[in-house]
């Protein structure tokens, strides 16, 4: 069978996100957030278990903080090991959700759960997805490595395969800064691409937006205290939309490009 | 338990271990790496052998205040970049290497600069900058010019920079810089608690998640004398082997792109796709983190493992009717013919390792040679060996590869309908030193990790792709611009590993 009639027997392959919501990403675990309101959080202390300045304590990230009162989980440095979940699945648990991006780094931090729910967020992408319409151009992408694992480079590739083809959405990569709109960095801030990050912003044209994409471009996750890195990219470029995840998935990649749009039509 | 045994040798002196290293290779060995640890004030230059199922262990220690040693490249060549590196992170100088400019972080450029301070002595949060100046060779001779391609690159890249050098008439010389990316991996094992390390080696080289927790979890496991249970075992396998066809997958579907098969590479895609989706649905992770624990896997799949064979079986036909295809299309098999052929005595001098070596008729496969873990559980894999040394042989290799991780998958998911037991035991890990070998996609991945008062003291990480990236430069025999794409495919280095 020739290729070109190989192609045609698969029919529709490409999800239909974001006008639709796809059911693929119920299995994932994303990121960890809070299961509880907090004042049950008091109360859930006196289950077995852990207490929760211990979880606190054993996250290899210090995602978690306790004071007493207050427990936060900050999303930006959880890399999703799943230990909290596993000693309190009364307080943690995975959050399936896609669409953790955030453009204000403080909003990656939970203190209660009161996120929004996935109707509200939808609703919200397509108020978004219809502004991208509204600009009437496509959106030029450039990635820069800052010092990635290598995961998130093969999830944002995925977004150009069949089943993502954010083309459709009018969003490519572009082979010179010169000409891009948003600026994808991956990676822990490694020492020896702060010049060239550099120089790849500062040879974008504004409005330009930057996306941190994973929670090692946010905090530098595990490698945050190591010689060669910075601890995240936000010392190094100033970002406008932060991806958690470890790696994120395609679909919160997908998500953030979306809010990073959103930004660009607002600049 | 792990089949690979370490065997600590008595220290010897830095002059001798040159040497000692050659010895042990003449018994049959093969070169693992050399690589600088700290010893208190002093640095250990630490080279391991493999032959048969012995990872020999030489250590040579080199004072701080005479930071030097003879270097093993003269006479073991397969040790050039591995010394390079170690002079980058320990400041330690190997006398006789012939080329010791930086590769991992220029810091190392400014030797004999008092106040410099090396990744080997950093602490914590102490942020070192790397000296781009001391990067020499931009100019090297009269008429000669270099034409940099990266670090930044249209299109979705690891972080790498390639110097074209050429002087208008001999054919150009490609040199690799892969320090930018360094985020010292390998240094933020030190002081870890043991189970944290997992969550490290899951990120050393991201899209081996897999590979690189089974071969830590593996060292401190063999360590502890634990042997993993079956089913620990038998999960391990189906998630290495499926990371493995993603990885080849990878390869092809960017020699695709490159040769322009515009189709085959949207159906590759989709189908890499589909496997990380298959990984998810059984663990919850794209790349299988959080699978391996200490002493086995953190749990049973989440998929029931009907429904994985049945979306693998499906996966299968499609793919292997796809391959078939693809491999009697002719513009795509001349895009790889001839392509960036290893010339012979490199591969002899280096010892390249996975789908690079093998398509260069080295024949070695650590789950064969090795029989580690769920390996001894079900049928052995062929090795897949091909002698041509160029791109399509790699190529060749991996869809051999591809179809023997399918058929293991499946057995391994039969294999594990039929066992019992626990998924993990508990690992009581003493101090001391542990080793382990996995087969990555890219070849073998060496763990040697040093347990001190219940906590990492140091770990010693060989990367497949660090290995062969080496010989990168040795693959351009001819118009570098036209093969670049294919090279780089078909070696399918992870920069991550590569840079460290
Ligand atoms: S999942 Fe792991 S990294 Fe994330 S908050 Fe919990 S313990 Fe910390």
């Amino acid at each position: 069978m020739p290729w070109v009639t190989r192609w045609l027997r698969e029919g529709v392959l490409t999800t239909r996100y974001p006008a639709r919501r796809d059911d693929y990403g119920a299995h994932f675990r994303a990121t960890v957030t809070l299961q509880t309101p907090r004042e049950q959080l008091t109360a859930g202390r006196a289950r077995p278990g852990p207490t929760l300045a211990e979880v606190a304590a054993r996250c290899p990230t210090s995602a978690i903080g306790e004071d007493g009162a207050v427990l936060s989980l900050d999303r930006g440095r959880c890399i999703g090991c799943g230990r909290c979940v596993a000693s309190r699945p009364d307080v943690f648990r995975f959050s399936p959700e896609l669409e953790g991006a955030e453009v204000a780094r403080e909003a990656l931090v939970v203190a209660t759960s009161e996120a929004p729910t996935t109707e509200d967020v939808e609703g919200a992408m397509r108020a978004l997805h219809a502004r991208t319409r509204a600009l009437r151009r496509s959106i030029h992408v450039r990635h820069v490595d800052a010092g990635s694992d290598g995961s998130e480079e093969w999830e944002i590739k995925a977004l150009w395969n069949p089943v993502y083809d954010v083309q459709r959405l009018g969003i490519f990569l572009t082979a010179s800064p010169r000409h891009a709109d948003v600026l994808l960095v991956t990676g822990a801030g490694a020492s020896g691409m702060a010049g060239p990050l550099r120089r790849t912003y500062e040879a974008m044209p504004e409005p330009k937006v930057v996306v941190a994409v994973g929670t090692e471009a946010i905090s530098g996750g595990l490698v945050a205290s190591s010689y060669a890195t910075r601890g995240g990219v936000g010392s190094l470029v100033p970002v406008d939309v932060w991806v958690p995840g470890s790696p994120p998935s395609p679909f919160a990649i997908l998500h953030g490009m979306i809010r990073a749009v959103d930004l660009v039509v607002g600049r | 338990m792990n089949t690979l045994r370490l065997v600590t040798e008595e220290p010897v002196t830095t002059e001798e271990l040159a040497e000692a290293v050659h010895t042990a290779l003449a018994d049959g060995g093969t070169f693992v790496g050399v690589f600088g640890v700290p010893r208190g004030s002093a640095v250990g230059v630490v080279a391991l052998v493999l032959g048969g199922a012995t990872l020999r262990r030489i250590e040579g220690v080199v004072d701080r205040r005479s930071p030097k040693y003879p270097a093993l490249t003269p006479t073991v060549p397969g040790a050039l970049w591995y010394e390079r590196a170690l002079h980058d992170l320990t400041g330690v100088v190997p006398i006789g290497h012939p080329r010791l400019d930086p590769l991992v972080f220029p810091v190392g450029g400014q030797e004999g600069d008092l106040g410099v301070r090396f990744p080997i002595d950093a602490a914590p949060n102490e942020r070192l900058v790397p000296a781009t100046r001391a990067l020499s060779g931009q100019v090297v001779g009269e008429g000669v010019f270099t034409i940099p391609y990266g670090p930044v690159r249209s299109g979705v890249f690891e972080s790498v920079e390639y110097l074209v050098e050429t002087d208008g008439e001999d054919i150009p010389r490609l040199r690799v810089r892969p320090y930018h990316k360094h985020r010292g991996v390998a240094a933020q094992f030190r002081g870890q608690d043991l189970e944290d390390g997992l969550w490290l080696a899951e990120r050393y080289e991201g899209t081996l998640s897999v590979a690189h927790a089974t071969a830590y979890a593996s060292a401190l496991e063999s360590l502890a004398g634990v042997e993993v249970p079956p089913r620990g075992a038998l999960l391990r396998l189906v998630h290495a082997e499926l990371e493995r066809i993603a990885h080849h997958l990878d390869s092809m579907i960017r020699l695709s792109e490159g040769a322009g098969q515009a189709v085959a590479y949207a159906r590759l895609a989709w189908y890499r796709e589909r496997v990380l989706r298959l990984i998810a649905s059984l663990c919850g992770h794209r790349f299988g983190r959080g699978v391996v624990a200490l002493g086995g896997v953190a749990g049973p799949p989440q998929l029931d493992l009907a429904e994985a064979r049945r979306e693998l079986s499906d996966l299968a036909a499609r793919l292997e009717s796809d391959l078939e295809r693809l491999m009697l299309t002719p513009s795509f098999l001349d895009r790889l013919r001839g392509t960036g052929a290893l010339p012979p005595e490199a591969v002899a001098k280096h010892q390249p390792v996975g789908p690079v070596g093998r398509g260069s008729g080295i024949a070695a496969d650590a789950r064969v040679q090795l029989a580690y873990g769920g390996y001894r559980l079900v049928a052995a894999p062929a090795v897949a060996v091909r002698q041509a040394g160029d791109a399509l042989a790699r190529q060749q290799v991996r869809i051999d590869e591809v179809r023997g991780s399918i058929s293991l998958v499946l057995d391994g998911l039969s294999a594990l309908r039929d066992a019992s037991g626990p998924w993990r035991v508990g690992v009581d890990v003493p101090d001391g030193q542990g080793a382990a070998i996995v087969e990555a996609p890219q070849g073998a991945l060496v763990y040697l990790v040093e347990v001190n008062g219940g906590r990492l003291s140091e770990a010693i990480v060989r990367t497949a792709s660090f290995h062969n990236f080496a010989l990168f430069s040795s693959a351009f025999q001819g118009d570098i611009l036209t093969d670049f794409v294919f090279i780089e495919a078909s070696f399918d280095a992870s920069m991550a590993g590569v840079a460290g």
